[in-house]
């Protein structure tokens, strides 16, 4: 079991999946820190990369699954290259964040009900508050904050954003 | 060092809002401007410029204080091409730039306020501990380790009438004593950063502009419970409070107030850091545990408290990072002076995160019992764009909220809970008449069903049907009976549910009812939303006599419902129009009419 496990991971992911372990393996109740650093490496949590630690800590796969699930920090898919966070805090809400949300799911070309664009260009996600209340609405390019974003600075932000990718 | 001792210091502000606004740039453009040699010799003075957290009215950012010879000027809306002028006019020349600086709403922001959390943010450098110890910092840990016993400690935190700043308001010496009368042995501190309402950031402000308060305060109440080991459950949402605090913790430990045998007192302990991974739920203090025991974040029953048997099975003190940021400054201070503040049975102060529709706003600090009134109204400064007041929603999604016919009511837990409202951990967020309530509660219990842990029935499936009617309500297909159903379901949630959650995820909903029950019967009945906020339930059209054809509201409409020819008045076609507002919020003229 282990050994299939094993041929799937890529040497450089092996090590540093070995080296979650190590790291982290002896702690009580490392299983959302472990995760927390998956998704750091990967961008998601990989099933095969959970299988791989599963089987080298000795912790049963379904309670990394069951932990993973509880928590909504954690992504089973890839992500786009680009994130974008929408913040939805009361705040953000009342000052028309859903507004901005429907002109980014447009512009982004991310399909209803998805978060991520077919392109793999971009990923839209809603948190529920990110705390930066008093420049409400509140929007995460690539973990740089945009406060007191209006429809039209969004617009303008998303066209760089998407000139940024077409030149790479 | 200058001549005759006189320094210029400059301050700016670089909390997660200062640095959204630019704050680095302007730091870095100070930094490459004072670095040209001649500059501070010219003005015989030493030039000191350094970050500063969170100062409160971040709607102002970047904020930047520039003090010559003691005398204070502070200047807003900086950016980094400003900051040549600043240097060359007023820190060369001395005559600063009035059109740059503050104005009286600034003051009055900051007049009514009584600052003791908030005392050092936004003056010291928050990633230097230095600076937090010259200030008196740390003063409250040698205080306490090398001149009081534990039980000193503890009667002074009783004394001194300090209650749980994380929204239920338990005495917090009260928690401290019944955990040091557990046996000894293995016991826990944990300091709850898991600040998950929305539309509050009291905790992340504290933790970024000075970490090490809440640090010396779980210090101190280590040494009172006789506990060695300490957590910092902070969200990952956070992620400058989660870098200043890990700087902060390692800084301590450099300097031996973590770790070893503490400035020889003879105490062990040292603070670890775990990051929440995103569940509101692991607010609540036994669900917090399960967390940092690596576990999904579900509540269990109380008791057993977890004083008697937290993390790990072990005594476990939990205090919200506002409660023990108070700590230093009462035993530095003794317990009388924090007592003269506040009510009677609410001391201190409240940090409070005052947000929505009101013109400044920011985070400020006042003594419990000050009026709503003049919350929003002095310190707020009113309803921006002169709209009319409506509510101040508090205590989030437990919450509830504030008419206007109680906005005399003076802010304290015993004064706020007989109104259907909660002091809570401190979210403030003003509303006013393009607010729906019904949207209002709806936006809560979307988030509360979302946040269920799923352990309890009525918490799980009692919120979805409760947001399901909502729903349904602002989306015009309410029906008559629907009041008295959401009434019953939400009292049946509050009676059959574990945790706090369960227990107050329906005041919104009750809260609404009870002040706003006519905007409820106005949806139901004449199928109208009184605020014109829910879509289902309004249209917009053109004023054909105000319309100046200008073609703003054509070229934004994504749908393109928006037709004419330019310089004459456009139209809406409402089969294709989605209802987004961007037309409405596009045009000058106001030739755009929401009905």
């Amino acid at each position: 079991m282990s050994e299939t496990v094993e041929k799937n991971i890529k040497a450089e992911n092996a090590e540093k999946l070995k080296g979650i372990c190590d790291l982290h393996g002896k702690e009580k109740g490392s299983v959302i820190t472990i995760l927390q650093e998956l998704q750091e490496h990967f961008g998601y949590v990989p099933e095969e990369a959970v299988n791989f630690i599963a089987d080298r800590l000795e912790i049963p796969k379904s309670h990394f699954y069951g932990v993973a699930t509880f928590y909504s920090q954690f992504h089973f898919k890839p992500r786009g290259k680009n994130i974008i966070t929408a913040c939805c805090g009361t705040a953000c809400h009342v000052k028309g964040s859903e507004r901005l949300i429907n002109i980014l799911g447009r512009e982004l070309g991310i399909p209803e009900g998805q978060e991520t664009s077919e392109d793999m260009n971009f990923t839209l996600e809603r948190v529920n508050c990110v705390g930066a209340c008093s420049i409400a609405p509140v929007i995460i390019i690539n973990k740089e904050v945009h406060g007191k974003m209006s429809t039209e600075g969004i617009t303008k932000a998303v066209r760089k954003l998407k000139g940024g990718t077409d030149g790479k | 060092m200058g001549s005759n001792g006189r320094e210029v210091e400059i301050k700016v502000c670089m909390g997660t809002g200062g640095i959204a606004a630019g704050g680095a740039g302007v730091l870095g453009a100070f930094e490459e401007l004072l670095a040209r040699a001649d500059i501070q010799a010219r003005i015989e003075r030493n030039c000191s410029r350094h970050k500063v957290g969170c100062r409160g009215f971040c709607a102002r950012d970047v904020l930047v204080d520039v003090i010559i010879d003691g005398k204070r000027t502070t200047y807003q809306f900086i950016k980094p091409e400003m900051v040549q002028r600043i240097v060359e006019e007023h820190i060369i020349e001395g005559s600063s730039i009035p059109e740059w600086q503050v104005q009286d709403d600034y003051r009055a922001f900051h007049d009514r306020q009584v600052k003791v959390v908030l005392s050092d943010c936004g003056e010291i450098d928050p990633e230097d501990i230095e600076a937090y110890i010259e200030g008196g910092g740390y003063g409250a840990v040698k205080k306490a380790l090398t001149g009081m016993s534990p039980e000193e400690v503890i009667d002074i935190v009783k004394r001194s009438g300090l209650r749980g700043r994380g929204g239920a308001g338990f005495p917090t010496g009260v928690k401290w004593e019944a955990a040091r009368k557990q046996p000894p042995g293995l016991k826990y501190i944990i300091c709850n950063a898991d600040e998950g309402d929305p539309g509050a950031f009291m905790d992340r402000s504290v933790i970024e502009g000075n970490p090490h308060c809440a640090l010396e305060g779980m210090i101190v109440a280590a040494y009172a419970v006789g506990a060695t080991e300490g957590y910092v459950y902070i969200r990952a949402e956070y992620p400058l409070a989660v870098e200043r605090l890990k700087g902060a913790i390692a800084q301590a430990r450099e300097k031996g107030l973590l770790g070893k045998n503490i400035l020889g007192s003879g105490l062990d302990f040292d603070i670890k850091v775990k990051l929440g991974a995103g569940a509101f739920v692991c607010g609540e203090e036994t669900a917090l545990i399960a967390s940092i025991e690596g576990e999904r974040g579900m509540p269990r029953a109380k008791p057993p408290f977890p004083v008697v048997s937290g993390l790990w099975g072990k005594p476990t003190v939990i205090n919200n990072v506002e409660t023990l940021a108070n700590i230093p400054y009462i035993i530095r201070r003794g317990a009388d002076w924090f007592a003269s503040l506040g009510t009677e049975k609410s001391k201190g102060t409240k940090v409070f995160a005052l947000t929505g529709k009101v013109r400044n706003t920011g985070l400020i600090e006042i003594p419990m019992g000050m009026s709503m009134r003049d919350i929003v109204f002095s310190i707020g400064g009113g309803i921006e764009g002169g709209r009319k007041f409506k509510a101040v929603q508090m205590g989030g999604p437990s919450g509830g909220c504030i008419p206007e016919q109680h906005l005399d009511v003076k802010v304290d837990y015993e004064n706020l809970m007989q109104l259907g409202a909660i002091v809570g951990s401190g979210g403030m967020i003003v509303l006013d008449e393009d607010d729906c309530m019904v949207n209002v509660a709806k936006y809560f219990l979307n988030f509360t069903q979302m946040e269920s842990c799923g352990k309890c029935v009525p918490c799980r499936i009692g919120t979805k049907r409760l947001y399901e009617v909502l729903d349904r309500i602002t989306n015009g297909e309410g029906r008559e009976s629907d009041l008295d159903l959401l009434d019953e379901l939400s009292k049946d949630i509050k009676l059959g549910s574990l945790c706090g959650l369960g227990q107050t995820a329906p005041n919104p909903v009750l809260s609404t009812l009870r002040y706003f029950r006519h905007e409820y019967e106005a949806h139901i009945l004449d199928k109208k939303c009184p605020a014109k906020a829910c879509k289902a339930l309004i249209t917009y059209h053109i004023l054909e006599s105000a319309c100046k054809g200008c073609g703003a509201c054509m070229r934004v409409c994504p749908a393109g419902s928006i037709s004419g020819r330019k310089k004459s008045p456009h139209m809406i076609n409402k089969e294709l129009c989605i209802k987004c507002g961007s037309c409405f919020d596009v045009c000058k003229f106001k030739a755009v009419l929401k009905e």
